[in-house]
């Protein structure tokens, strides 16, 4: 919508951008003059507005408007888009020129895609190997079926067993030898089908049901500030967690807690570090009209500070640090708010403006004493140490990333005229008068050295006393600049640069903007754990990067590359510049670790930072490519101003080209796209609304949830599952290849030993239950030495618990057993007087002990639970075929009770069970034993109490890790 | 949405949590079962632990092969084909007419000496070789609700091709396996004084109590143009006709034997046994084999090396293991749980990666 007019008289109107960007600040819009004017006179407001063709792209747009014959060119600041929401203005009216599907905001909105988890697609493709598995199995029944028949074909009618005729002379359900064979084959199918894990499906359902049971319930998953526990919110991807490659991740929200915070302050070159004695917040409050007003954030401050601003004027010091509050309550753009509160005689003052750290000085301001009550247009009031005071504000220059400045140009109460300038440390050491106070201005800038080591966001502020002509020349230019038609902007921009020059520095402020809870140690553990962690932001670049180092996603050891461009072409170049540093940098490393010998010279880790503007013209076209390659390359991406679709479409960037896993996580609207096109969304339940919870798999209440949700629940989770499919593919095929080895004794007739109760019961009662108990209970490695060692979160990267050669090996072990179990009866009972029932039984039996004995060998963890499971289950067995076979009309009666009374059959049960487990224990020693892999280590290291031996760096993180676990 | 009305509606952050506190907290109880900490024992295969188990496993099998194979030897034998050497010589190019005629002389008489001393009881058994007793075909076509009650007499749907008389009346015993019950009887004596052989008792006694009624007796049985094999006597009952039970509980094999009869005398070494074999059933159209088959019993059963010799074999297996794991353990051991074996703890570089 094209902004006409608004309800303020300068045509301002300020909005907030949560459900796009993320970001909770106010930005400002305005209407075009032009309009505004003809509005306020009521008068029919006739133009025609020619904009570009509907787009993603939310901090873009070119119109022009043809008012009265005249053209007026419109920005982005002229117009508000779908999903902002307007603060402080009463009302706007505008020219909808998007609407409907092709506003930005829904043009961002990508649909919710199925998600199915990496490990089920795997499993499909097994599941394709075991039906060709199947239909060779039936061809060859059919084939050898087929083979007898042509043997046999003379002798079918005399065949005591066979009898094609029947009494009459008519041949009896005999229909030839083709449709003979089709019958067979068809019946086979019906006979082996288990070979078919339906049953899987189910139990990996209920095993999710009962991982998301555990997630829930997981204590250190809850959040005691909003609340909230884990949830799950889809039930497919449970163990996708444990193979995660990547994490994208929001800022604002999700690392942050979006919340300034003013830290520190030097000024007049002394430090006000206030971590000497940081006194509880106080909140400060003054009293207007019997009322009393309090900030509504308190902000911790330095005592000695608070002494030296109560004194104000009296010392010289005093005078500085009135001056440097003063600068920092007016100079901003910050709008007051006063809010009522429960207490009638208690208002809240609520700053509202477009910086959040502008929001956070003006809130330190006010904690020391300068209070800014009311801003308009024309003036400003600031309660000083309970005092009104109402400043002019003469001029304004706003803040732009040129000059990367800002200045106001008040007018005193004592008639004096003041220009209070504050910027970025960079852009205003230019701007300062060199020749004052070389001390302080030396001591400053060591200041701010330290507080942006401590990832602190710095500003410096300076100020001038301008003389009268000195304004009156300011002041003439000024006008005409705003008043100017062509290149306002620029030349607002040269007027402001005039006057912002031989300033006196005044200090520096440190904000800092608060991270989560266990952020940083968040992130170190998921970078051990060889995860990418990519940071999306839609904050500004500085931002971006101040963040990444305090979230210790950066650091100084690291070589930034920097994308920020504004045409293909540049993107391009730089792109590929950046390939070549990148090369170059990790090569030399690499040159240096061979030639130095030690390992300690790892390569020189590469961060990236890119913004939007350039992902606009590299995202969907043929850089994509190459920004992938660059990405691959660095250790940390970061990516500032992003579109909520250009997040999904980083995320589909690395999702198309990789194998790996991606997760992502945010908070707010803005990632509702980035989280469905994400292998695993994740949603952070905290204050900007609910809708990317409701688009999330999981959600959480803060960051670091992530640590034990990935390496400790996704690893599990995944291991589980994992061993889970592969044991239900084993399961079911050892029963279809005992099956499948009896046919073949059977003139290839599908003749089942095993009675069809027995087989139906098979995978619901005999074998489900334990590998159900397992699949939720079994865990590998204790939470401690999960999170102690988060590289043991590779294994699920490295496919560890489920890949092709394991799926091989194990039907390899499949056929042994089948062998095993069938083969041994039947050689012992070769030529006895044995009838179909009992062998039937005495297979079904060693079928199952066999199968929950191989489940209970690969069990790490036994307890109560494990234990009922596995022997109730082959208790279950006997008790199953003994009362089938006390069923008087099926004709296996009581075949059990005759043959369990024989020693062979208990000798055959036995044997069958040790020779079928005996590859396979072996094999599982020597492999553990010889190639242990980490978890394995890790396990035995449990069991025999090594890990305190083991060296410094994990312990020093289990220190990090000890508190927050509370 | 609750947390954020109760947030905005709330003066601050410290009203907010004390505004929290009164509401129900969500936060998950703790149990050892919810945060899966269970007590639980965790089994790690040490190679103390395999080689035991090796260990013990050889221990228990070479002593019960050993046992079962003595077993096994202990019990005398005594196989007799029988099908080729009853047919006269002059049909011994077409064995199919001898058998189906009914005018030839299927008599047949054979001696053999006891190897052994055989202790009472000696069961005889006749055997069948290539016989597809488990053919679907073959195992689905009986009526058991026919064989229960007389109620049950004319349910025979299953029992087809051998269901019905042409003029529908139905069989009783329906079926192929009843049709084809094994014909051949055998006749015993010893130093010209007739052998008995007890035919009581043969069938599982829960068959003749549960599953054959004693209310059915045959009807219509073997009276068609074809005939299978054993007429029966169609004034007992179903449930006193042994043979029919016996030859019913289908075999699991198709090479199988089925008990005949028991001997309760015992034979002594070198003792002559003349069989008088009336050599009835038809296996030469299908090249089925027929045996006489006289065997002492033991804990192990009938004659059988293989178990004996599986265990011996799996037993001696898995000492040759244990010891291979011995040295195995001796020559490269590894300490359990080191952590310098980790992988990234071998290459360091592997973490960057």
């Amino acid at each position: 919508m094209v902004l006409l007019s608004t309800s303020d008289p300068t045509g301002v109107a300020y909005v907030q951008t949560v459900n796009l960007d993320g970001e909770s600040n106010l930005k400002t819009r305005y209407a075009k003059q032009e309009t505004l004017l003809k509005m306020s006179e009521k008068e029919k407001v006739i133009g025609l507005i020619k904009c570009e063709k509907p787009n993603r792209n939310i901090y873009g747009f070119h119109a022009n408007m043809e008012v009265d014959g005249r053209r007026l060119s419109l920005g982005p600041s002229n117009i508000i888009l779908r999903g902002c929401e307007l603060k402080n203005t009463e009302w706007g009216i505008g020219v909808a020129v998007y609407a409907g599907r092709e506003t930005k905001a829904m043009l961002n909105n990508s649909g919710a895609p199925s998600k199915r988890s990496r490990l089920e697609t795997h499993m499909n493709i097994e599941i394709i190997i075991l039906s060709l598995f199947l239909v060779a199995l039936c061809t060859v029944v059919s084939a050898c079926a087929l083979a007898w028949l042509l043997r046999h074909k003379n002798e079918l009618n005399y065949l005591p067993y066979y009898r094609k005729k029947d009494l009459v002379g008519k041949d009896y359900n005999y229909y030839g030898v083709g449709l003979e064979i089709l019958f067979t084959f068809l019946m086979s199918v019906i006979v082996f089908q288990i070979m078919i894990p339906i049953s899987l499906y189910i139990s990996m359902e209920l095993v999710r049901v009962g991982q998301a049971y555990f997630m829930i319930r997981d204590t250190e998953m809850y959040d005691e500030a909003s609340n909230s526990r884990f949830q799950c919110r889809s039930l497919n991807i449970n163990e996708d967690l444990g193979q995660i490659k990547y994490v994208f991740s929001d800022k604002t929200g999700t690392l942050t807690e979006n919340k300034m915070e003013f830290q520190r302050v030097s000024i007049w070159g002394v430090d006000y570090s206030g971590a000497k004695s940081q006194i509880e917040p106080v909140g400060y409050s003054v009293q207007v009209e019997g009322k009393v007003i309090k900030p509504k954030m308190n902000v911790k401050t330095d005592p000695e500070l608070l002494q030296l601003s109560e004194r104000r004027n009296d010392t010289k010091e005093g005078r500085h640090v009135y001056d440097f509050f003063l600068a920092l309550a007016a100079c901003n753009t910050i709008v007051p708010l006063v809010t009522d509160t429960s207490d009638p005689t208690v208002k809240m003052i609520d700053y509202q403006g477009e910086s959040p750290d502008e929001q956070a000085l003006v809130y330190a301001a006010a904690a020391y004493g300068f209070m800014l009550i009311e801003r308009t247009s024309g003036y400003i009031v600031i309660d000083i140490q309970g005092e009104r005071q109402r400043f002019n504000v003469l001029g304004l220059h706003e803040f732009d990333s040129d000059r990367k400045r800002m200045s106001v140009i008040l007018g005193c109460p004592d008639k004096s005229v003041k220009v209070f300038v504050k910027g970025a440390d960079s852009s205003m050491f230019g701007v300062i008068d060199k020749s004052l106070n070389k001390n302080i201005l030396h001591a400053t800038e060591s200041h701010l050295h330290d507080y942006s080591s401590l990832g602190l966001r710095t500003l410096v502020v300076g100020m001038r006393q301008l003389s009268a002509s000195e304004f009156e020349q300011w002041h003439s230019s000024f006008e005409e600049a705003s008043t100017a038609v062509i290149g306002r902007a620029a030349l607002l921009r040269k007027v402001a640069s005039a006057v912002e020059n031989n300033l006196c520095i005044l200090g520096a402020s440190a904000i800092e903007d608060k991270l989560q809870q266990g952020v940083p140690e968040a992130i170190e553990s998921l970078r051990i754990a060889g995860i990418k962690v990519w940071v999306l932001t839609g904050d500004k670049q500085e931002t971006a990067i101040s963040i990444g180092y305090s979230s210790r996603l950066l650091t100084s050891k690291m070589t930034q590359i920097i994308i920020n461009n504004n045409s293909k072409e540049s993107c391009r170049k730089s792109l590929e510049d950046a390939i070549v540093m990148s090369k170059k940098l990790t090569t030399v490393a690499g040159v240096t670790d061979n030639t130095g010998g030690s390992s300690e010279a790892s390569p020189t880790p590469v961060a990236l930072i890119i913004d939007g503007t350039s992902l606009v013209y590299i995202l969907d076209s043929e850089l994509e490519e190459q920004l992938f390659q660059l990405a691959s390359k660095c250790s940390v991406v970061l990516c500032c101003r992003v579109a909520p679709l250009q997040k999904a479409g980083i995320v589909a960037l690395v999702k198309n080209r990789t194998a790996d896993m991606t997760l992502a996580i945010g908070d707010g609207a803005n990632d509702v796209s980035m989280i469905q096109m994400a292998d695993v969304g994740i949603g952070i339940s905290g204050q900007e609304g609910r809708q990317a919870v409701m688009a999330s798999d999981f959600s959480m209440g803060q960051f670091r949830f992530l640590v034990p949700l990935l390496l400790v629940h996704g690893h599990w989770n995944y291991q589980r599952m994992g061993y889970m499919i592969l044991y239900n593919f084993y399961r079911n095929a050892v029963m279809v290849f005992v099956l499948f080895w009896f046919v073949l004794f059977t003139a290839f007739t599908l003749t089942t030993a095993i009675n069809e109760w027995s087989s139906m019961l098979y995978s619901i009662i005999y074998t489900s239950v334990p590998t159900i108990v397992v699949g939720i209970l079994d865990k590998d490695l204790s939470r401690k030495t999960l999170l102690k060692y988060p590289q043991l979160y590779g294994a699920g990267q490295r496919h560890e618990c489920y890949n092709t050669k394991l799926f091989w090996l194990t039907m390899v072990d499949t056929i042994w057993q089948s062998v095993a179990i069938f083969f041994i009866p039947l050689l012992a009972y070769w030529g006895s007087s044995i009838d179909i029932s009992s062998l039937g039984d005495l297979w079904i039996l060693a079928v199952v002990i066999l199968v929950n004995l191989h489940l209970a060998i690969d069990v790490i963890r036994w307890n109560w639970t494990t234990h009922a499971a596995i022997w109730g289950s082959i208790i279950a067995t006997f008790i199953c075929v003994t009362v089938i076979d006390a069923l008087p009309f099926l004709i296996g009666y009581w075949a059990i009770f005759h043959v369990a009374k024989t020693a062979t059959f208990w000798l055959c049960l036995l044997a069958c069970v040790i020779v079928g487990l005996i590859p396979r224990f072996v094999v599982k020693y020597l492999y553990q034993y010889y190639s242990p892999c980490d978890v394995q280590i890790a396990r035995e290291a449990e069991k025999f109490g090594n890990l305190r031996e083991v060296g410094d760096v994990q312990i020093e993180m289990n220190a990090i890790l000890g508190p927050q676990r509370r | 949405m609750s947390s954020r009305g109760a947030a905005s509606s709330s003066g601050g952050p410290q009203l907010g949590t004390s505004e929290s506190s009164k509401r129900i907290s969500k936060k998950p109880k703790y149990s050892r079962f919810t945060q899966q900490e269970l007590p639980a024992c965790k089994p790690i295969l040490t190679p103390g632990w395999v080689i035991a188990t090796f260990i013990a496993v050889g221990i228990i099998f070479i002593p019960i092969g050993l046992a079962s194979l003595f077993a096994s030897q202990r019990v005398v034998e005594i196989v007799h084909r029988y099908d080729e050497e009853c047919v006269p010589p002059i049909f011994s190019g077409n064995q199919l007419a001898y058998i189906q005629s009914s005018i030839t002389n299927k008599t047949c008489t054979k001696n053999f000496t006891v190897p052994k001393r055989m202790k009472g009881p000696v069961y005889v058994y006749y055997q069948l070789d290539n016989f597809y007793q488990n053919h679907r075909r073959y195992v689905k076509s009986r009526s058991d609700k026919q064989l229960r009650s007389k109620a049950g007499e004319l349910d025979t749907s299953t029992c087809k091709p051998e269901a019905t008389t042409g003029n529908n009346s139905p069989i009783v015993p329906c079926g192929l396996i009843a049709w084809s019950l094994f014909n051949d009887t055998y006749g015993f004596s010893m130093k010209n004084k007739v052998l008995d052989v007890s035919k009581k008792n043969i069938a599982w006694k829960s068959d003749q109590e549960h599953k054959f009624g004693s209310d059915v007796y045959p009807k219509n049985f073997q009276s068609g143009g074809l005939i299978g094999g054993a007429k029966l006597n169609a004034s007992i009952p179903l449930s006193e006709q042994e043979d029919l039970i016996v030859w019913m509980r289908t075999a699991a094999l198709p090479t199988f034997r089925k008990l005949y009869g028991k001997i309760e005398t015992d034979l002594e070494a070198n003792d002559e046994i003349t069989v008088v074999i009336q050599n009835n059933y038809n296996t030469y159209s299908f090249g089925g084999r027929k045996r006489l088959v006289l065997s002492t019993t033991s804990w192990i059963g009938g004659k059988n090396d293989f178990l004996g010799i599986a265990y011996l074999t799996v037993g001696g297996f898995c000492m040759f293991l244990a010891i291979g794991f011995i040295l195995l353990y001796v020559i490269k051991p590894r300490p359990l749980g080191d952590p310098a074996f980790l992988s990234w703890n071998r290459n360091p570089s592997g973490i960057m990666n």
